[in-house]
């Protein structure tokens, strides 16, 4: 039988594999399959939902039931109740934080409510797997309609009207990139998808890879079909494995029907795409970087111009737009430039999609239009802050964006205002942060990433950040003067400046927007050496509340260095020589009684 | 695989395929069984058969099946609904795998109710 009346929808991103989903994925075949459902019930795998705090997670259709956290131990009770009786099992429905109410519904739940979903339309919809499915979603309708009914250049210039801004992190007009690549002279010329996402924290390119690969190949052929290009390489990172098995299985697929290869759709528009896998150095997302290790050799940037658009891949002209960008171009082109321009804000037109991670109550995936405010992010889709904790800050755009604070919270999320603000969009990671958290030891710890990943071509970029780095410890270990924190101001603008490529152009960001939104706490390590977040281990002293104190003797016990004294008449007391600052005697103590200072 | 040469190829793919995804876009027309104890010990997993081979061998691709839980009129199962858009919800009782083509036919596809087995309406 081909009638399925229901579809279960068992996410298979890497998040949700990474909770358990492939064990729940079996058990449902297994349990179907007993109940003799599994001729009326479809089973599949879908990408990522992007609520990935609540995976594995599993949708029902028609009914569009959003299960969280399912076990396989679930499962048997989700046929039997949901499937067989056609009862939805309330108890693993997503629960509202704020008001503790269970919501059946996929489309109820406020972290989906208030997105705008363009880039991630099927990703968690269909089977990623299956080019049928995309088609089935108006997929490739977007490429018939440009190679029947639109020229090169209309297409083009629909892409430039839509007002398509790059959403690698610099956002540089998409229709314009395409523009200079059409024009620049040569009969061979390339385009590349940039899939090296590598910020800590990001996860948007590879979502949309793995949930819906073939937006990213069809974005590809319309660039290409734009560009005169008969050629392009994906490059992604191998610590996607998932990413580029489903890339090169779409491939085939896509080959299979004759959308990928020579005279496309019995056109003239011939396209041949292939995977590159890169080695996870995060200066190959730099695009010079990238194509030179596309070409085998070591992935370093070069001085630009010349520009990739004159002499590129192999010297030949090449355009390079990010996954997210690539992803757009067909819904573009399939509803017109006016849709596409009418969501957003006056200069940043679209949506744009976000990893939503650190101290907030729904952590995941989110696509939202472009001018909404942090706040909407953070207190609305984001649930507000873990424990209800006072918010501090947000980093947005990884470690080359900023941090910005709790006066930012109504800034209109969009290209200028980030950047006015000091921070950038970036490809799309959104730390939040709450008071809890040490804002030096943050610019530390993103500093460290873009250090250790800087290639070493240029000066500035290898010694500053270097340098930068060393006063940041100095600071944090309780040991800078007044004199290092200028140090540091200063090197942070000349490694700016003088950097030859993004990743040290942006690696100060960090340091320079927390030295100006909070400036007092590099000022209180310094000068009272105190952690006022009590962060920095060098800083801050265990002690025991002699009052708190029952007297059970549980720290001493765990203390790893047997550094805790006392017994049932004397109060306990932690010997600060020879503590380690573990913290493990704060976590035993029943009576809250050891604290921090 | 044959290869797509016009738009004409992906509409017809497309159209192939929309079954592979109708479920979860919800259609026009819903069919609701009840699948309560009573409805299942009064044969309504045999009608949900013959249903769902009808929809097929008639290529009904927008019509969508939700199995329901007991909802009080026991001795009247197996019990299924019909609702079309902007119509009010047709119970019919007693259903046995016989009627189950023509309230199809009927009702489904030409939207005259199957007056003779209907036990309940709710606008």
């Amino acid at each position: 039988m081909s009638m399925y009346r229901a579809h279960v929808l068992v996410c298979k991103g890497t998040g949700c594999t990474a909770s358990g989903s492939p064990s729940v994925f079996s058990a449902f075949k297994e349990e179907l399959a007993k109940r003799k459902l599994d001729n009326e019930v479809m089973l599949v795998e879908t990408g990522c939902h992007g609520m990935c705090e609540m995976g594995p997670i599993v949708v029902i259709y028609p009914e569009g039931a959003f299960y969280c956290r399912v076990t396989a131990e679930d499962v048997p009770e989700i046929v039997e109740e949901h499937l067989y009786k056609g009862r939805i099992v309330e108890r693993l429905l997503y629960t509202i934080p704020t008001d503790m109410t269970k919501v059946p519904h996929y489309k109820d739940i406020p972290f989906y409510s208030k997105q705008h979903r363009i880039v991630l339309k099927n990703c968690g919809y269909i089977n990623p797997d299956h080019i049928e499915e995309y088609i089935a979603r108006d997929g490739y309708q977007a490429l018939a309609k440009a190679l029947t009914q639109m020229s090169p250049e209309e297409v083009l210039e629909e892409v430039k009207r839509s007002g398509l801004r790059g959403r690698g992190g610099a956002g540089f007009p998409t229709g314009l990139k395409w523009e200079f690549a059409r024009k620049a002279a040569g009969d061979k010329k390339y385009i590349i998808c940039n899939a090296d996402e590598g910020d800590p924290g990001a996860f948007m390119d590879r979502s949309v890879l793995e949930g819906d690969p073939h937006a990213v190949i069809e974005g590809m052929l319309l660039g290409a079909y734009a560009i005169g290009a008969d050629e392009g390489y994906i490059y992604c990172r191998a610590e996607y494995p998932l990413a580029i098995k489903r890339l090169k299985n779409a491939i085939s697929q896509a080959e299979e029907y004759g959308l990928l290869g020579n005279n496309i759709m019995d056109t003239d528009f011939s396209f041949h795409l292939h995977v590159k896998e890169g080695a996870g150095a995060f200066v190959c997302g730099e695009e010079t970087a990238l194509m030179a290790s596309i070409e085998g050799k070591r992935g370093m940037p070069r001085p630009r111009p010349p520009f990739p658009a004159q002499a590129g891949l192999w010297g030949k002209p090449t355009n390079i737009n990010n996954v997210e960008t690539w992803a757009n171009v067909p819904q573009i082109i399939l509803n017109g430039a006016d849709w596409y321009s009418s969501i957003g804000t006056e200069t940043s037109k679209g949506t744009k999609v976000f990893a939503l991670t650190g101290k907030v109550k729904n952590t995941g995936l989110i696509e939202v239009p472009m001018g909404i405010t942090i706040r909407e992010i953070v207190f609305e889709l984001g649930g507000g802050i873990l424990g209800d904790k006072e918010f501090k800050a947000v980093q947005i755009g990884g470690p080359s964006g900023g941090c910005l604070t709790k006066e930012h919270l109504d800034l209109p999320v969009d290209y200028e205002s980030l950047t006015g603000a000091g921070a950038i969009m970036g490809s799309g990671g959104l730390v939040v942060m709450d008071e809890d958290t040490c804002m030096v030891d943050v610019a530390k710890f993103f500093l460290e990433f873009t250090q250790r990943e800087s290639c070493g071509k240029c000066v500035p970029c290898r010694e500053g950040t270097k340098q930068m780095l060393l006063l940041l410890e100095k600071i944090t270990n309780g040991e800078g003067t007044m004199e290092d924190l200028n140090t540091l101001e200063e090197l942070a603008h000349m490694v700016k400046r003088m950097s030859l490529c993004g990743l040290g152009q942006t690696a100060p960001n960090p340091v320079l927007t927390t030295l100006k939104y909070f400036r007092h706490e590099y000022e209180a390590h310094i000068k009272d050496k105190k952690c006022p977040a009590k962060v920095c281990t060098a800083l801050i002293t265990y002690n025991i509340d002699s009052e708190k104190c029952r007297k059970c003797g549980l720290c001493a016990k765990n203390c790893p260095v047997d550094c805790i004294s006392g017994d049932r008449q004397t109060p306990y007391k932690i010997d600060q020589e020879r503590c380690i600052k573990c913290g493990t005697c704060l976590e035993v103590c029943p009576f809250n009684a050891v604290y921090k200072d | 695989m044959p290869k797509i040469t016009s738009l004409e190829d992906l509409r017809k793919i497309k159209e192939q395929a929309r079954d592979l995804t109708a479920a979860r876009s919800g259609g026009k027309v819903k069919i609701i069984i009840g699948m309560g104890t009573c409805g299942i010990a009064a044969g309504a997993r045999e009608i949900m058969t013959a249903v769902l081979e009808e929809l097929d061998k008639r290529g009904l691709r927008d019509v969508v099946v939700e199995t329901t839980g007991c909802i009080g009129m026991c001795q009247k199962e197996p019990l299924l609904d019909v609702i079309r858009p902007g119509e009010p919800r047709i119970t019919y009782g007693n259903v046995r795998v016989e009627d189950v083509p023509m309230i199809i036919a009927e009702h489904v596809v030409n939207g005259r109710v199957v007056e003779e087995k209907v036990v309940g309406r709710t606008e």
